[in-house]
């Protein structure tokens, strides 16, 4: 198969002419600050899940290219659908970083405010979100609204029968979505080989009919290039795109998963070689645009975050149980409200002999 | 075709939350250019446009999940599920996100969608036409479950349905589709949810009912006048949110409850109707509750429904267990 398009080849040496808007020095620093950002996020979520912070973590470590290219190619009246690998995208679409990490938290099911950034909750069922964004995306358009979607997928969820029902939906309505799926190799422990017979997942999208786009994943301003001109098109009616990005899981698929029994270490050595920032890094040193300040500035606001990120989750969350009843419906049921009573009782009992029995230690 | 059926009363409850608010859209298979395979959605897509009301591709999950992102839109979508049997591929969308994205985002972002399903048998049918779901339904926090048994409640249930902020399950019994309606069921108000309705008085015992299965109650307990029998028949209209209080009231006041459904009986709604009864109606009880229901099988071929499917004889069988008298 020919090699996925790209601006940059692994060394960081530029193969191919990039668009000037691309090349605004302005563009190239907030890009390499997101992406060194979106790293050290990541880096500190797996050390708080190791640590028992977080109940768990699914790092998204060597897709920062892909998380970080397609989220700066949004606009803020855009909407984004993400899953449960993407927090590093969404700590790029301006949710704070505590919010985006409060379902492995564990004390709520979603941190933040889908409206506030247009962005849904994560998704954990594989491709399940893929149609609700096609129905968002249809509804915008039937109010007027000139706005795209952009959702997220893997390769594994490609073979879901949602990721076919939401690409033929978009495609028959034309419905102004951009699918990226970052095609990382493996879903768990499977390859992408045992995935599927296709040629490439883009080459899916003749079977729609929407045009696809093979990319390289770990180059950044391909990313943010290619997902940029299919939302573009997508807000210019145009209909929906489907991106397979080529890039590589380099952690396990979460901190409770062991790759070493399913994936050769010298796999893993090829495609460290191909490190999405190293690459980029390359490439701004020697254009001049990465200076030390530069560069500085964005290792200073990664410790920043990270640090700040540390201290937020070392504070326990506060467990009201009226939160598991009061949003089951608009208006709880008797039967709800009896048992957030029963809940509520049972907890002050648990307390009250808690603080009972260290009083009793005291003594 | 509005007005005089019940499947005419859903297209004027249609047609009216059309009119009223624009953000109501009605798509699924068939819906558009034919009305509906059972002709529900007729004139719909003429009067509104086929922007407001079309066909969709022949994909369940695909049409749930659309809705899920309209309704995050704030569109009040009402989608058909052409028959009960070829509901299950939605039942991911519905269960992992319809019923949960009010909860999972605190209740910032609710799903007013309502999913129309023509459910149960009696109509002749081969497999996959004919099956009663409703149990995998209500066994899902975050749904509101409705199905009429008239065609006053199927509009005004289903105004209420698309008038609410909750998701609904809208079960239709598709064997009464075609029942002709005492009243002009357009002139009926909109149906306060949670409300079962006592569609019978009787003194002996107490017929629990919905669907499909309200006017076999109401067969039965007529018929059991000649068996000296005074029976009531209660129509639970909702199965989510469910009326335990008039039900817990109408029970203790005539002593003796049979719950009729057409849904297998192992796991289904009447036992948890039993359940609630026993719990809270014990010492009222002159009998213990007893359940008719259809068989314990994969829903038999056409000519053996009648042999399936809750009869009078059944229910009467299972009346003269109670000890009256």
């Amino acid at each position: 198969m020919s090699a996925p398009e790209m601006f940059l080849d692994a060394d960081g040496t530029q193969i191919g002419a990039i668009p000037a808007d691309l090349l605004d020095p302005e563009t190239l620093v907030e890009t390499h600050h997101a992406l060194v950002l979106a790293r050290r996020f990541d880096m500190q979520a797996g050390v708080l899940a190791r640590q028992g912070r977080l109940v768990v973590y699914p790092s998204a470590l060597g897709q920062e290219a892909c998380q970080v290219g397609a989220v700066l190619a949004l606009e803020p009246e855009d909407w984004f659908f993400p899953t449960y690998r993407d927090s590093m995208a969404m700590v790029v679409r301006g949710i704070d970083p505590v919010e985006v990490l409060t379902p492995q938290r564990g004390d709520r099911h979603c941190g933040h405010d889908p409206y506030e950034h247009r962005t849904a909750p994560p998704c954990t069922p594989l491709a399940t979100q893929l149609p609700h964004a096609v129905g968002l995306a249809m509804a915008a358009r039937s109010r007027g609204d000139r706005l795209a979607v952009l959702a997220f997928c893997g390769d594994g969820a490609s073979s879901e029968g949602d990721f076919h029902e939401a690409l033929n939906f978009a495609a028959v309505y034309q419905a102004p979505v951009v699918f990226l799926v970052q095609n990382n190799q493996y879903a768990i422990s499977v390859p992408f080989r045992e995935q599927t017979r296709a040629a490439s997942l883009a080459a899916k999208a003749d079977g729609y009919g929407m045009p696809g786009r093979r990319i390289d994943g770990n180059d950044v301003l391909m990313v943010r290039h290619a997902v940029g001109e299919a939302l573009a098109a997508a807000r210019a009616g145009a209909g929906p795109a489907l991106i397979e990005a080529v890039t590589y899981r380099m952690g396990p698929h979460t901190t409770a998963d062991d790759p070493s029994r399913y994936r050769d270490p010298e796999e893993e050595r090829l495609w460290a070689a191909r490190d999405p920032l190293a690459r980029f890094g390359a490439f701004l040193r020697e254009r001049g645009t990465l200076t030390e300040i530069v560069e500085k500035a964005a290792e200073a606001d990664a410790e920043a975050l990270a640090d700040d990120l540390r201290a937020r989750l070392e504070q326990e969350p506060v467990f009201d149980p009226a939160d598991l009843f009061e949003h089951v419906y608009a208006e709880p049921t008797q039967r709800l409200r009896a048992q957030a009573a029963y809940l509520r009782a049972q907890m002050d009992a648990e307390h009250a002999a808690a603080e009972a029995a260290a009083e009793g230690a005291r003594r | 075709m509005t007005g005089s059926t019940l499947a005419g009363a859903v297209n004027s409850a249609l047609r009216d939350a059309m009119a009223a608010d624009e953000r109501v859209v009605v798509f699924g298979e068939d819906v558009g250019r034919l009305g509906g395979v059972f002709r529900v959605t007729d004139g719909l897509r003429a009067e509104f446009g086929a922007e407001r009301c079309f066909d969709t591709p022949l994909a369940e999950a695909g049409i749930l999940g659309a809705a899920i992102g309209m309704a995050m839109y704030g569109l009040r979508p009402v989608v058909e599920l052409q028959f009960d049997a070829f509901a299950y591929p939605a039942f991911e969308q519905v269960v992992s996100h319809l019923a949960r994205m009010g909860n999972r985002t605190r209740g910032r972002m609710r799903l007013p969608v309502v999913v129309r399903i023509p459910y149960g048998g009696g109509i002749g049918a081969v497999e996959h036409h004919s099956d009663s779901s409703e149990a995998y339904a209500v066994h899902t926090p975050g749904l509101h479950v409705f199905t009429p048994a008239t065609a006053g409640d199927a509009y005004g249930m289903l105004r209420a349905a698309i008038a609410s902020p909750d998701p609904v399950l809208f079960f239709e019994p598709k064997r009464l589709y075609h029942v002709r309606a005492e009243t002009d069921p357009a002139k009926e108000t909109v149906a306060p949810i949670g409300t079962a309705v006592l569609r019978r008085e009787g003194a002996d015992a107490v017929l629990i009912a919905y669907g499909p299965a309200v006017p076999i109650a109401l067969e039965a307990a007529a018929a059991a006048r000649t068996e000296g029998w005074d029976l009531a028949v209660l129509d639970l209209r909702t199965l989510v949110p469910l009326d335990e209080e008039t039900i817990c009231d109408v029970v203790s006041r005539i002593g003796r409850a049979v719950v009729v459904h057409e849904a297998a009986g192992f796991g289904g709604f009447g036992a948890e109707l039993a359940a609630l009864i026993g719990e809270r109606c014990f010492a009222r009880l002159a009998a213990p509750v007893r359940r008719v229901t259809g068989l314990d099988i994969p829903y038999p071929p056409p000519r053996w429904e009648r042999h399936h499917l809750p009869n009078v004889d059944r229910v009467l069988d299972a009346v003269a267990t109670l000890g009256i008298r």
